[in-house]
């Protein structure tokens, strides 16, 4: 009954062939209403607003912007937990954008989540083995006796004691729930996993065993993911490729070095600069380039490259009037800039020249 | 260098609880100059927000067994009755929280907010109080202050209730300024906003600061000293150049190898430190690190080391030999970096 095809040869990464995911022109907009029986819709907020992207078998793609950029709806709308507006989301080149019932629940085998906050997205009531025995009992691939076994085989793959298999969320620090959580999404072995900001929420040393336990993971079940975050230096570390969102769109996307060797979007740019550096002679030496403002608001979004307004290099009146499109610059490198950066020329404040 | 503002003195602070006694904190001693930026460095539950806000007196004295000195300006804050420390708790010494979501009432306008701080302490009109919210607003970069003041926290992000939180917290010019987490749950554009908002602030009213964090990233650029705490006792103190170019904690190492660098080209392996934090009611004996160090040796499982200064006033907790300690550094800490 599974739509999917298994058989077929693993392309290396980088390699093209079918993508695992592929998403053409992805909008997902959420109406704004007003009255209480008869509802108009006086506006929408426009989460995501036309994204393409493709993601290829055993790859991390790293998707990186600031809050209310779109990308936790993205990784929602490809999850399929909304319904896309517009557009196209294909999973091993078959068309899931309107998936339902058996085909949908037979999806959801294959692509699973990891939240970004391990106290809410557990159930306290429950116990941990309950909790990672979930997807077993819903999607019956195991059957009933053998459970608590297959649980305990998890736990121990993410480093948790199995014998902890009796115990309740609560008992767990931050660093452990994340990887009840980690349990949990790898029970069905998908093939996709969708990290929603995994570790912002955890101490920068429970961080790394968390990143490290990802990329064993990675290695040894073929995994694909696609990996949300805020930090730059997170994304950075674990990601083959780089998407940059800003409201709702993608504007650069490249592989994981060259972005950050040589980004190409002044927003990219910006981002870039504000990371700390652990060093403070490199950071006393890095340039800043503060962005002024807020995001603004996705409701109403600026009209051509939605960056303008902030953006240090805008011209008028090319940027506030024609949108640019994600244009190529090097290998695998695109940006959506009508004056984008030039090469190097950030090397003095992205990296230590 | 000048008369410490606010000088700790070996502060203990011990909550009984039906499992036992949970040290919080247990034997923290530091100084903090006008005008000078201490970072506090630890893990979740290293005791590095209860020693603050046991500075604020915001700990429950009936709860809490506190014992040292907390001398601000050579007074002791922790003898002081509950009225005179709200005096000096607010006007004097000044908290931003982790949480800017929360730490605003959402009910109420921002303008009255940072107003009802002022008018707590100085005895001016609402009117008077909330013109000079609308300044302090101003100060803090925000846009339009005062129709911005007549808002509502939901109306503000993440970044400006921050900032709004800052307003607030040196609307009654205080000399120390105390940033528990402040950037944690901002953006990083944002949270490089702040830091240097942070930053200027501290020269134009002329205070001290302590930023508390979890990251080392974030306190490079912005501290004068640092100290790291582990298990509620500080491991290493010292300045930044010391922490960063010539750490002496096995901690500290692990802290430093743990970040995700962006200037670092090669995409080897994170380093973790192995483990979790030790219960704080059940403290290992000897050095409370040892069972996650690497460098463990027989002496640190039974003793307690003691932070014994190196040069000048860079200090570290632990058993390891001077030269011991400057190798293992160099060969293996910063070879990796």
């Amino acid at each position: 009954m599974s739509v999917q095809v298994t058989e077929r040869v693993e392309p290396a990464p980088g390699a093209k062939g079918t993508p695992l995911i592929k998403l053409t022109g992805v909008k997902k907009y959420f109406p704004i209403t007003r009255g209480i029986i008869i509802q108009h819709k006086i506006g929408q907020v426009h989460a995501v607003d036309g994204v393409d992207l493709e993601v290829y078998k055993g790859q991390t793609v790293g998707l990186v912007g600031e809050t209310g950029c779109g990308k936790s709806t993205l990784a929602r709308v490809i999850m399929r937990l909304y319904p896309a507006t517009e557009g196209q989301i294909q999973f091993e080149g078959q068309d899931i954008t309107h998936a339902k019932g058996r085909d949908l629940r037979d999806l959801r085998r294959n692509m699973q989540m990891i939240f970004q906050d391990p106290y809410a997205s557990l159930n306290p009531r429950k116990t941990v083995g309950s909790i990672i025995g979930e997807p077993f009992r819903l999607h019956k691939t195991v059957e009933g006796g053998k459970i608590k076994s297959e649980v305990q085989q998890l736990m121990e793959l993410v480093g948790l004691n199995p014998e902890h298999y009796n115990r309740f969320p609560h008992e767990f620090s931050g660093g452990q729930r994340q990887r009840i959580g980690v349990a949990r999404a790898l029970a069905l072995r998908p093939k996709l996993i969708v990290c929603d900001e995994p570790v912002s929420a955890l101490d920068v040393s429970i961080q790394a065993q968390i990143l490290n336990l990802l990329e064993d993971l990675q290695e040894e079940f073929g995994l694909t993911y696609l990996f949300i975050a805020h930090d730059l230096s997170v994304v950075r570390h674990v990601s083959d490729q780089v998407a940059v969102m800003y409201l709702g769109k993608i504007v650069e996307i490249a592989p994981g070095a060259s972005l950050y060797r040589n980004p190409k979007h002044p927003y990219t740019g910006a981002l870039l600069s504000a990371v700390p550096i652990p060093d403070p002679d490199i950071a006393a030496q890095k340039k800043r380039i503060i962005l002024e403002g807020d995001v603004p608001s996705p409701i109403d979004p600026p009209s051509g490259c939605r960056f303008h307004p902030r953006c240090p290099r805008a011209q008028f009146p090319t940027c506030k009037e024609i949108e640019p499109p994600l244009e190529p610059f090097h290998e695998g490198q695109f940006a959506a800039c009508h004056f984008p950066l030039e090469d190097r020329a950030l090397a003095g404040t992205a990296l230590p020249a | 260098m000048a008369e410490p503002l606010l000088e700790v003195k070996d502060l203990k602070v011990h909550f009984p609880t039906e499992d036992g006694l949970v040290k919080a904190v247990d034997g923290v001693s530091f100084a903090v100059s006008p005008g000078e930026t201490l970072g506090v460095v630890g893990e979740s539950g290293s005791g590095k927000s209860v020693t603050f806000l046991t500075v604020l007196g915001l700990i429950n004295r009936k709860s809490a067994k506190v014992s040292g000195q907390v001398l601000f300006r050579g007074q002791d804050l922790l003898k002081l009755p509950v009225d005179e420390l709200r005096n000096v708790r607010g006007s004097k010494i000044s908290m931003i929280f982790q949480d800017p979501m929360t730490s605003l009432h959402p009910y109420y306008k921002v303008g009255n907010q940072i107003g009802e701080a002022i008018r707590a302490h100085q005895r001016v009109s609402k009117k008077e109080a909330f013109s000079q919210a609308v300044e302090m607003l101003r100060r803090v970069g925000i846009p339009r202050p005062q129709e911005r003041a007549s808002q509502y926290p939901h109306e503000f992000s993440g970044g400006m209730r921050q900032r709004a939180m800052i307003a607030m917290a040196l609307s009654l010019n205080p000399d120390l300024l105390i940033a528990d987490e402040p950037t944690t749950a901002l953006d990083v554009t944002v949270q490089a906003q702040i830091l240097d908002l942070i930053d200027r602030l501290k020269q134009e009213f002329d205070a001290a600061v302590v930023i508390i964090t979890h990251d080392l990233g974030v306190v490079a650029e912005h501290c004068d000293d640092i100290m790291v705490m582990y298990a509620g006792k500080p491991a290493e103190y010292g300045d930044r150049r010391d922490i960063y170019y010539a750490a002496h904690h096995p901690y500290t190492w692990g802290l430093l190898q743990s970040i995700a660098r962006l200037d670092q080209e090669q995409q080897e392996r994170l380093q973790p430190i192995k483990g979790l934090p030790p219960s704080l009611i059940f403290v290992p004996p000897g050095c409370p690190f040892h069972p996650r160090c690497p460098y463990v040796m027989d002496v640190c499982k039974v003793e307690v080391p003691q932070l014994l200064p190196a040069n000048g006033h860079h200090a570290s907790a632990c058993h390891l030999t001077l030269e011991e300690k400057d190798r293992i550094f160099k060969e293996e800490v910063m070879a990796r970096r």
